[in-house]
């Protein structure tokens, strides 16, 4: 399973970074404590989160995650979205709840 | 050059966690008798404490400083003051007006009450006030500054709501006045994790919710006099200006 094809297959907006379609996703990681994506999430990761602060691209990069997915309808504020430009991570979006979107990728990738 | 005792982090009635003994008669008291010289008035989300706490806080000779603890979009919690009633009023217009419509349930989270010198009760505030506004830490810190205040992230070593458990780190480019500790850590044991906490001005405070807690933690602030234009010097470590934990 590659970033293009969660995008594709969830329905999810781009907002920007997605300079590496096929990269390949390895799981997910759940959670808006950025310490502890921090700590816990591994390489290849597709992290849903509520958080938009710019730090979450920051932490995504450090641990080269695969992509980062927004909810509930959530935008990445001007700064955020430069940082994913940046370090060319699929920053991504979605009106569903984290429940539902994390359902959704779990049925998909495992 | 003179030294204060002062201690910046102080919740009262208002706040649905603070007790309901956190009156202004009994937190002035009991600061007095700490030996308090500055004390910082900060309840959640909220100023509307900080006019009383005054009044009854320079009879005794102990200067308030006036502020609040904002709960951001990204719930870091950060102190925040103003040396004047007009900015502090500015300030509680934009928590209020940022602040999300949910009710305090006061049977669980406790009462928000705001009382009177008497310990009367004077109003009580219908949404949630723990909550995070809906304007993010840097946004926050843009208002603050921009009314003149100070702007101090809260107890950052701490697990709920410090900024670092939060943001994972303190981001670099965020303009702060200094980094505040719990008084459940020393700065040489916070350093020893974070050694970029070098480059900060930290104080550390009490964060009392009861009676008995005010001034388990403090700093002494070496300053010309008690002023608020003072305090921001010593925070810059400006002059000869500076703080000193205990």
């Amino acid at each position: 399973m590659q970033v293009k094809d969660i995008i594709e297959k969830l329905n999810l907006e781009v907002f920007g970074g997605n300079t590496e379609p096929e990269k390949e996703i390895t799981g997910g990681y759940v959670s808006d404590l950025l310490s502890d994506v921090m700590g816990y999430s591994s390489e290849g990761n597709v992290w849903i989160t509520l958080q938009t602060h710019k730090n979450v691209l920051a932490i995504a990069s450090l641990k080269e995650l695969a992509a980062v997915i927004l909810v509930k309808g959530l935008k990445p504020s001007e700064e955020t979205l430069e940082h994913a430009n940046e370090e060319g991570i699929a920053l991504l979006g979605t009106h569903k709840s984290t429940f539902e979107i994390t359902g959704e990728l779990y049925k998909l990738i495992s | 050059m003179q030294r204060f005792r002062a201690d910046l982090h102080t919740h009262t009635v208002l706040s649905p966690c603070g007790s309901l003994e956190m009156s202004p008669i009994k937190i002035i008291e009991r600061a007095k008798a700490k030996g308090i010289q500055l004390l910082g008035i900060t309840d959640h989300n909220s100023t509307l404490m900080c006019r009383v706490m005054d009044e009854v806080a320079v009879e005794q000779n102990i200067k308030v400083l006036t502020g609040a603890e904002v709960t951001t979009s990204e719930e870091v919690h950060c102190l925040a003051f103003f040396d004047n009633w007009d900015a502090l009023d500015k300030f509680q217009k934009y928590l209020e007006e940022n602040l999300p419509d949910i009710k305090n349930d006061p049977a669980r989270f406790g009462h928000q009450v705001t009382v009177n010198r008497n310990e009367e009760i004077t109003g009580e505030v219908e949404k949630w006030l723990i909550t995070g506004i809906t304007q993010s830490i840097e946004d926050v810190e843009r208002e603050v500054h921009a009314l003149n205040g100070l702007f101090i992230p809260a107890h950052i070593d701490r697990m709920v709501n410090g900024l670092i458990a939060q943001l994972g780190f303190i981001p670099p480019d965020l303009h702060v006045d200094a980094m505040e500790l719990s008084k459940h850590i020393t700065l040489e044991d916070f350093k020893k994790e974070h050694p970029e906490i070098e480059k900060y001005t930290v104080i550390q405070d009490s964060d009392a919710h009861y009676p008995d807690n005010i001034g388990d933690s403090g700093f002494w602030l070496h300053a010309e006099e008690l002023t608020f234009e003072e305090l921001r010097l010593a925070l810059k470590g400006e002059n000869g200006r500076k703080i000193e934990l205990l």
